[in-house]
Order: structure tokens, then C-alpha cells, then sequence
């Protein structure tokens, strides 16, 4: 006596996904069935029912993706550069480079402006301006709002925030503490309105909000799918809303009180190296690897502009406004500095003298000035002025100025 | 399911390099034998190369084809040659594009600096073992430190290596002579691309890696919007209105601190000075919280509320701003004083807010944390925003300050005044002294409103 064999289909058309690929014979509600092993396991794994299937269902949310996209773009009703069509033009830009500091021995990674709009914390590749760090990059830098004390870290994971003192000798590593413990490099810090608080991003993919005295983690902040960039605060009164961008090519706004993503913007095609509040807190920048700086409006939760151009075809790796947000500054990978006009969208300035990447760059508290920072172990301070078209016609400078 | 290296090295996705395949298309255009670069044959040494081009061809093609200057041309040619897609054939080790005569080559799509793995220690050895066994001594210094280098860590893969380049050069004595010398300009190319010699950078530095393969997950929420027109009208807005506080676009009198090396601007506006700006007394106009920002608006606003008796609402205001961006370790502590002060019956600066956020604050408050105070403290900020803001615009307290400020006339130095200015320069007063001295008069201020109500009350009832 033999057993019985049985006639068990092996390879052809899958009857979910109907390709022909090996097949896996499952019973689905007592009936037998072909399923290849793709769909076996996407089945099994997401409680499809017999008839749905990955294709069918993501076939689903994109309609309704849609559908959410036209309700949105029926409240689009003009665009920036119409809403600015009464503004003036700016005319030609005169600038000078005024400082150009060298003490770094090496890529200037970060810098931040203190609030007396005349000091400057900056951060490189192997030591921070003053102090010595035991690790190699020093991502991130932030100075204090009383200007007592400053905040880096980098690839050591941590935040560390040291004290400054009026004492030029004495060695800061010493006070030294250490506040924000992320599983991975740090990218970003910023003190909130006091020098208690320090949000911080990192490559893990977190933002988080730590108590500075106890190093207590207040809030952490997930959301993001690959490392976090960079972050910035809201200017806005009530304060308590932070944007950030990452590498999954998304900037998310976040409140710092519940620790939920409020909006969420994807439309660039790279990462996000920079972001950065207009100065009303209503909009944000944003700069990217694909070459493009991005506005986005946080009232109409929607991309408004983007500043690019065929020419430009290195990433920007730092954004900022100037004061009366008419002026968006970007650094670029290419060693450049364009400037655009915020509501026009054009490119009002491109500026020379950076021997490698521009790696960031950020306008005084006053807005009387911008500090470039590269990885040519430089800084520079540089002011201009825009003249209106009127007064273009009696000057004699060319139109961009190479600087020293 | 799939297995997921943490560090990988074949690595999918290089972070910054994004801009490769945009250049790529670029250098395809630029070879394209009717639209593209001018080449031709260049003989050298007894061969002749062929499809060469000219530094300033380049520049002009960039320049017509992308409509931009010849600086900005100059500079995107420039990075293409620090890139490694167009190599110069006098002087490689300079990776710039001169705008002259000088010769270049458009490098072969098997040398382009691909997006998706980096450069091998592996293939570094290989070259630098197959310029050695040709000619002994051929190698630079730092090639030599290099080479020795490689020698020890990859001396388990040595005898590969050395196999390798011999079978390389093998292979290569085989093609024609021209090609060879082709091939070699190209290799070396690359290499100087990617292990650039010392005190110079390689524009293929990316920084530090990703942590992250990225991946895309969507996420749509619903969240309130407007219509664009009412966005964008306030942005639009906006600028327009501080546009003439924009050091950038308006001069700012009396000069811009950084331009002539003098002070008075600065001086002008510290928060505690006696006589502000106009320029700063027109812009706490534009909006409450502009007004509170600046601390010497808002000690003019503090004034203003003095004269009428109702100081409490700011200090109430300033008070919660305090717990909210405090230490965790001074929140009860904080609470506590607050509720004395502010919201117990009969306290000394007891605020008027409605019985429920009254009721609930005070709840909240037998077990204090940093939000707590939130919903009192945007009620009274929306009191003072709606009402009060407006009434100290038109009050004489404001009146006044905009009669007494200042409008200072912008300077005007001679050559020999602005040497002497930056000969001049010194550093400003250290943050520290000044936020110091901003604490003591904080504490002074706050304890007289505490005083004065307390005297108010006991004369109340008695």
C-alpha cells in the first residue's frame, strides 16, 4: 500500500498577487489557497483578509491621500510671489566682509551668536573655541540667553553646557556638565528661553527637552524616521512649538509641552540639513541636499516657495533669516553664500570667499550683521545693505563681490 | 524579512551626495558632440589625446547654457574638477578650473565618484602598488607614508594586492599606447579626487555618516488651515512693516557697529537705557508681544500699568514665565510663591481672572509641574494683549517716551576717523556683568510693587 499522494500546485500565478512565483499552499477560512510567499507574510504580518492584499490597500491610501490633497490646494489661492507682486524689487547688494576669524584649526561645524549681538560661540571639527572636548566632532553649539554659559556636544552623544567666567585662564573643562545623554551623535542644540532648558536633536532620530541643573529629561520627541538634522524654536509668543529636520527629507513641528508632532512637511527630495522660523513664527525655511531652500507656511500647512536655481546644484547647509524676514541668507556645499528674496523667490546675491562648504551661517540677534562659518577654518562677519533700484544707477559695484 | 547592517558600508544612500547624479546629468550634457564643449586632439609626448577641452570653453559653455556670470560659472566649474568629473591635464594636483587655455579632460563614467560606495583603501593599495612595480621611485612623499601605511594594516590582503596590479599592468600593456595614457591620466585623476594629497580637501568629504538608512513612512494628520491669501498676506505684511528696522535694507542710525567700528548703536539700544530709539519706540507698536520682548519696552509698559495700579497682571505674566522655562528643582517652590502672591484670597497682587481657570489653576497647583500656570497665564496675557496694549499706546506714558526718544543722526566719518575707530575697538561689557546687574534690578523692582501694594491693603483696612 502506498499513501496517498496529493496534487499540490508548487509554482504559478499567486492568487493574491496573481504573478507567478513559488507558491506556498495555506488554508484561508477552511479553503485551501495559493499564495506566493511574499503575500503569505505580508498576510500574516497585517491581518489582510482574503481578497485584500499590499496592493490593494496601499491603493486605498493613496486615494484618500488624494483626496486630503485637494481639499488642501482648494484653500491655496494664491501664491507668494502674487501676495508680494505690490513689493518693491531690492536692487543691488554693496557688502563687506568686516571680520574674519581664523582661530580655528579646523572645520568650523557651528556657530551661534550671543545675545549681547556681538559675541559668538563656535564649534569644529576638533575643538570648541575655548574649551577642549574629548571627542572629534562638535556638531552642535548654542550660547545661553543670559550669556553665562554655553551648550555643545557632537559625536561624544551628550550636551554638555559649561559656564562661562570672566576668568580668561581658568579652565572651563573642568566646570564642565553633562546634560542630554542621546544613543547617538548629536546634531543640534538650542537653550529655550532660559539657561534651564536645552532641546537637542540627534542621529537616533529624537529631539529631546532636558532640565539643565538635573540633566532630567523632560519630554523626547519621536517621530522622525532617520537621524534629525537640525531643530529651532518658535519666536512666537506663546513659545512652546519647535520645528525639526531630518534625513527622512521631513521637517515636523512639534509642542514641547505634550510632546506631539502637530504638522508634518515632506516635499523635498533629500535631506534637511537646516531649518529656521521666519521671524513672525508663522512660516519656517528650510535647507536641503537637493539643492533647494523651501518656505512653508504653518497657518495654510503647506510649501509656499522654493528658492532654487539650475545653477545651483550643491546642497544648502544652513539657513537664516534676516530680520525683517524680507532676506533669506543660505550656505551652500559648493562654497558659496546665495541670498534670495523671501517673497519674490529670486536669488538677490551670490557671495564668494569661502575656500570649502559653507557650514553655517547666522544673522546677529540685531540683524546688523551675518557670520559665515566653513570648513576652511574660518569665519566670517560680514554686513551689506540692499539699495533700492533707485539708487542703483550711482553705484559703480558690480554686482557681487568676491571677499577677503 | 530582510537583515539590516547598522553600519553599511556598501552604503545605500551616501548623506550630502545627493547633488552627484544632478552634475552627472551636467557632464553628459557638456559631452554632447553638438551641444557641448568645443574638444579637440592635443598631442603630447609623441601621442596624441584626444577629446580635450579648454578651461575657458568650459566657462563659456556654463556661462550661456545655465545663464548665469563668469564668476559664478568659474566657481560651478571649479566644482565640477573638485569633484573628480573633470580632470585638469597640466598641474592635476590643483583641482580648479582656470579660465584660460589651460587643458582638461571630461573623466570616464567608470571614474565618476559613484553615489553609492566610497572610495577602497582596497583599490587605493592596488594603484599605488602598480605605479610602484612600473617604475621604483615614481611614487610622492606622502604617497610613499601612504603606501607603507596600507602595507601594515592590509598586510593579510597583501599578496592579493600585489597579484592585482600585476595583473592590471598586465592587462594594460595589451591596450594601445594612447589609451594607456588616457587610462593613466584618468586613474591618477581619480585617486587625487579621493586621497587628496596633504593640505589640500577632497570635496568628496562628506562629513560624519548617517545613522539611519532612510525610509519613507507617511504620516497625515489634520490640522486647521487657512486660505493662502490670508497666510501669505501676513507674511507678506510683515516684512513689509519691519522692513526699515532691517539693518540689511534700511541703514541703521547712527551706523552699523560693524561698518565704522563705533558703538553708539549699540550703546543706544542696551535694554537698561534711559532714552531709547525711535526706530525701537515705533516698533513695540507693531504688536504686544514686540512690546514685551525688549526689556525696555517692557520696563515702559511696567511704568505705564504702576500708574494704574495694575502691575500685578505683568508680574503675574513674568512670574509664570519663570516657572514655565525654570529648573525642575524650583517648581513647587516657585508655585508656592506664586499662589501667595498672585491667586490666594486676599493676596497682595491678587489677579482678576474668571472662576474656572481660577478653580483649576488652583488644583493644579497642589501638585505643580511647568504647565500648571498655562492656562491663567494666557488669560491674562490675552487681557493686557486685547486691552491694556492698546490703552498704553494711546496713554501719555507712551506719548511721552516717543516725544523724549532719541533719533539719532547718522554718522559721517572721514577715512582717517574710521582707522582711528578700529584702532579703538574694544570688546563689550562680558554678558555675565550685564545680566547680573539685570537680576539686581529685577529683584529691586519686583520687592517695591510688593511694598507698595501691602501698604495699599493695610491702609484699605484700616
Amino acid at each position: 500500500m502506498c499513501d496517498h499522494t496529493f496534487v499540490a500546485i508548487t509554482f504559478g500565478p499567486c492568487d493574491s498577487c496573481t504573478l507567478n512565483k513559488p507558491l506556498m499552499n495555506i488554508y484561508l477560512q477552511n479553503e485551501p489557497v495559493n499564495y506566493c510567499s511574499l503575500c503569505v507574510e505580508m498576510m500574516a504580518c497585517q491581518g489582510l483578509t482574503q481578497g485584500e492584499n499590499l496592493a490593494s490597500l496601499k491603493a486605498e491610501s493613496e486615494g484618500l491621500k488624494l483626496r486630503l490633497e485637494e481639499e488642501r490646494a482648494k484653500l491655496h489661492d494664491v501664491e507668494l510671489h502674487q501676495a508680494a507682486e505690490k513689493v518693491e524689487p531690492l536692487g543691488q547688494l554693496v557688502t563687506k566682509a568686516r571680520r574674519s576669524l581664523k582661530g580655528h584649526g579646523n572645520k568650523v561645524l557651528c556657530t551661534d551668536w550671543c545675545r549681547d549681538k556681538r559675541r559668538l560661540v563656535s564649534s569644529s571639527q576638533v575643538t570648541e573655541h575655548a574649551v577642549t572636548m574629548p571627542c572629534t566632532w562638535v556638531m552642535a553649539c548654542a550660547y545661553a540667553p543670559s550669556g553665562c554659559a554655553i551648550a555643545c556636544g557632537g559625536l561624544d552623544n551628550k550636551c554638555s553646557v559649561y559656564p562661562l567666567s570672566l576668568d580668561k585662564n581658568e579652565n572651563l573643562s573642568a566646570k564642565k556638565k553633562s546634560v542630554a545623554m542621546h544613543t547617538n551623535y548629536l546634531s543640534a542644540c538650542s537653550f529655550t528661553n532660559s539657561d534651564m532648558q536645552i532641546l537637542t536633536s540627534s542621529g537616533d532620530g529624537t529631539c529631546a527637552l532636558w532640565d539643565v541643573e538635573s540633566g532630567q529629561l523632560l519630554q523626547s520627541f519621536h517621530g522622525h524616521s532617520a537621524d534629525v538634522l537640525s531643530l529651532d524654536l518658535a519666536p512666537s509668543e506663546t513659545g512652546n512649538t519647535f520645528v525639526s529636520g531630518g534625513c527622512d527629507k521631513k521637517a515636523n513641528v512639534w509642542d514641547m509641552r505634550s510632546g506631539q508632532n502637530i504638522q508634518s512637511f515632506e516635499t523635498h527630495e533629500s535631506d534637511i540639513n537646516s531649518v529656521k522660523y521666519y521671524p513672525s513664527g508663522d512660516a519656517f525655511a528650510t535647507g536641503s541636499d537637493d539643492a533647494t531652500c523651501r518656505l512653508y507656511d504653518l497657518r495654510a500647512d503647506r510649501e509656499v516657495a522654493i528658492y532654487s536655481k539650475e545653477s545651483i546644484i550643491f546642497g544648502a547647509s544652513s539657513v537664516d533669516f534676516s530680520i525683517s524676514g524680507r532676506l533669506l541668507f543660505a550656505g551652500y556645499n559648493d562654497y558659496t553664500i546665495n541670498v534670495w528674496d523671501v517673497l519674490k523667490g529670486t536669488r538677490v546675491s551670490i557671495l564668494f570667499g569661502h575656500e570649502n562648504r559653507v557650514s553655517t551661517v547666522r544673522v546677529s540677534p540685531d540683524g546688523t550683521a551675518f557670520c559665515s562659518g566653513s570648513w576652511d577654518h574660518t569665519l566670517r562677519v560680514r554686513t551689506g545693505r540692499y539699495l533700492s533700484l533707485s539708487d542703483t544707477h550711482t553705484h559703480t559695484h558690480t554686482h557681487t563681490h568676491s571677499l577677503t | 524579512m530582510t537583515i539590516k547592517l547598522i553600519r553599511d558600508h556598501g552604503q545605500h544612500y551616501r548623506p550630502r551626495m545627493a547633488c552627484l547624479k544632478k552634475v552627472e546629468a551636467l557632464v553628459i550634457e557638456m559631452q554632447d558632440p553638438k551641444s557641448g564643449v568645443k574638444s579637440f586632439e592635443q598631442k603630447r609626448n609623441a601621442t596624441s589625446i584626444p577629446h580635450v577641452i579648454a578651461g575657458q570653453d568650459i566657462t563659456a559653455w556654463i556661462t550661456s547654457h545655465m545663464t548665469v556670470d563668469a564668476q559664478e560659472a568659474q566657481a560651478l566649474g571649479t566644482m565640477l574638477v573638485a569633484y573628480g568629473f573633470i580632470y585638469p591635464l597640466q598641474d592635476p594636483k590643483t583641482l580648479i578650473l582656470r579660465p584660460d587655455g589651460s587643458l582638461y579632460r571630461c573623466q570616464t563614467p567608470y571614474f565618476w565618484p559613484a553615489q553609492k560606495w566610497k572610495a577602497q583603501d582596497t583599490d587605493y593599495a592596488i594603484y599605488l602598488a602598480k605605479r610602484n612595480i612600473r617604475k621604483k621611485g615614481i611614487l610622492d612623499q606622502y604617497e610613499q607614508e601612504r603606501y607603507r601605511k596600507l602595507h601594515k594594516w592590509l598586510n593579510h590582503k597583501w599578496d592579493f594586492i600585489v597579484n592585482q596590479a600585476k595583473e592590471q599592468t598586465r592587462a594594460g600593456k595589451a591596450r594601445m599606447k594612447s589609451d594607456r595614457v588616457v587610462f593613466s591620466y584618468q586613474e591618477r585623476a581619480y585617486w587625487i579626487v579621493h586621497r587628496p594629497p596633504p593640505q589640500t580637501h577632497s570635496a568628496m568629504d562628506y562629513g560624519v555618516d548617517r545613522l539611519i538608512d532612510p525610509n519613507a513612512e507617511e504620516n497625515y494628520t489634520d490640522w486647521s488651515k487657512v486660505k493662502s491669501t490670508v497666510s501669505l498676506g501676513a507674511l507678506v505684511k510683515h516684512t513689509m512693516t519691519y522692513q526699515s528696522h532691517d539693518p540689511f535694507l534700511t541703514p541703521c542710525l547712527p551706523s552699523n557697529p560693524w561698518q565704522t567700528d563705533d558703538d553708539t548703536y549699540w550703546a543706544l539700544n542696551m535694554p537698561d537705557v534711559d532714552l531709547p530709539t525711535k526706530m525701537t519706540v515705533e516698533r513695540w507698536s507693531y504688536g504686544f508681544y514686540e512690546l514685551l520682548r525688549d526689556p525696555r519696552g517692557r520696563a515702559d509698559f511696567r511704568l505705564f500699568l504702576k500708574k494704574e495700579f495694575s502691575g500685578e497682571n505683568l508680574a503675574f505674566w513674568e512670574a509664570a514665565e519663570e516657572l514655565k522655562w525654570g529648573a525642575a528643582s524650583a517648581i513647587s517652590e516657585k508655585a508656592e510663591t506664586i499662589f501667595k502672591t498672585f491667586l490666594a484670597p486676599g493676596a497682595p497682587c491678587w489677579i482678576n481672572i474668571d472662576g474656572r481657570t481660577m478653580g483649576l489653576t488652583v488644583k493644579g497647583l497642589q501638585h505643580p509641574h511647568r504647565h500648571v500656570l498655562d492656562a491663567a497665564q494666557n488669560h491674562i496675557f490675552m487681557l493686557m494683549k486685547k486691552d491694556t496694549f492698546y490703552r498704553y499706546l494711546k496713554s501719555p506714558v507712551y506719548k511721552d517716551i516717543q516725544k523724549k526718544a532719541i533719533s539719532p543722526a547718522p554718522h559721517n566719518f572721514t577715512d582717517a576717523q574710521l582707522e582711528q575707530n578700529a584702532r579703538n575697538r574694544k570688546p563689550g561689557l562680558y554678558p555675565s556683568v550685564t545680566w547680573q546687574r539685570q537680576q539686581k534690578e529685577k529683584v529691586r523692582t519686583t520687592t517695591l510693587i510688593d511694598i507698595k501694594k501691602l501698604m495699599a491693603n493695610k491702609l484699605d483696612r484700616q
